[in-house]
């Protein structure tokens, strides 16, 4: 994975298999002195796992797929997370909902950039329709966010995966990411 | 800032669109693997291109989803085309650039494109 967002979309992935009805994601990033962090945190209220499978999800030789025996979605994370100065940290109970974050020195030489951020939220919020997706992203002072419910709110009977609204959708994510970062 | 706003005149205007699409049957889908293996492999700038194309041909029952891994790793990005109808045609190994001419040929003319299907891969 050469994105930090790519690796957010393969995450979500699970919890869209856990059945999840809600899905939160917050990236926050930190610049300064005293904070050097980027942070991405994944809540969900799917299907939970056991205590078992919580401590052994972290290993490559752990999956719940069928087709094959590795998984390696949360391993890849976990290892990019941790070579760069940070942390990772997944809390999960069965029938509750998962917790995940992940920490990266912001300024690590080795840490892979966010990426196209808008084009991952972009599919997660209008690839399923039937979950609500509420995303947030900071850098420093700046914060901007996009909920489904609200844009559900908005469209009512109109589809959220209705061509010209993903096309409105993804013109909304790039204009505010890039805001965030000063730009235009 | 980028407001919510304009949504609600999206909104008006596919309201009376909606209307005419109800009555036309069978949809066309799209699917793309967006599992570990697919999106190392590229699969995320791929469906991107599926959704644009759609967009700007402004294709009507043409849907564009996702789904996990099918178990052929190696020849991710995978996508596959079902049209109402017809057998289901699987592409493997899709690039960005070989969207428009799938979107063009298959989705649009009936014809799938050979060539990048699975069958001819292997």
């Amino acid at each position: 994975m050469k994105e930090i967002s790519l690796h957010i979309l393969d995450l979500v992935q699970n919890s869209i298999r856990a059945e999840a009805k809600r899905i939160d994601l917050t990236i926050e990033e930190y610049t300064d002195k005293t904070n050097d962090t980027l942070k991405v945190v994944l809540q969900d209220d799917g299907c939970g796992m056991s205590e078992e499978m919580v401590k052994s999800v972290t290993s490559p030789f752990v999956t719940t797929r069928t087709t094959r025996k590795v998984g390696l979605g949360i391993p890849l994370f976990k290892a990019g997370c941790e070579a760069c100065g940070g942390s990772f940290k997944i809390e999960s109970e069965e029938g509750k909902g998962t917790l995940l974050t992940g920490v990266y020195r912001h300024s690590h030489i080795d840490r892979p950039p966010l990426g196209d951020i808008a084009d991952t939220v972009l599919l997660i919020a209008t690839g399923n329709i039937n979950i609500r997706f509420v995303y947030t992203h900071r850098v420093n002072e700046n914060e901007y966010m996009l909920d489904t419910l609200e844009l559900k709110r908005i469209l009512g009977e109109v589809p959220l995966d209705d061509p010209e609204v993903i096309m409105f959708i993804k013109d909304f994510l790039v204009n505010n990411e890039s805001e965030l970062y000063g730009g235009m | 800032m980028k407001t919510l706003q304009e949504l609600e005149a999206i909104r008006q205007k596919k309201i009376n669109e909606l209307n005419l699409r109800e009555s036309a049957e069978g949809n066309t889908r799209i699917v793309v693997g967006l599992a570990t293996c697919g999106i190392a492999a590229g699969a995320r700038p791929v469906m991107s291109a599926f959704v644009e194309e759609v967009h700007k041909r402004q294709l009507q029952n043409v849907t564009v989803s996702q789904t996990g891994c099918i178990g052929l790793c190696r020849l991710e990005p995978i996508v596959e085309v079902f049209v109402p109808g017809q057998e289901k045609v699987t592409y493997c190994k899709v690039t960005p650039e070989q969207v428009s001419r799938i979107v063009a040929e298959h989705i649009v003319n009936g014809n799938p494109v050979v060539e990048y299907t699975v069958g001819s891969y292997e």
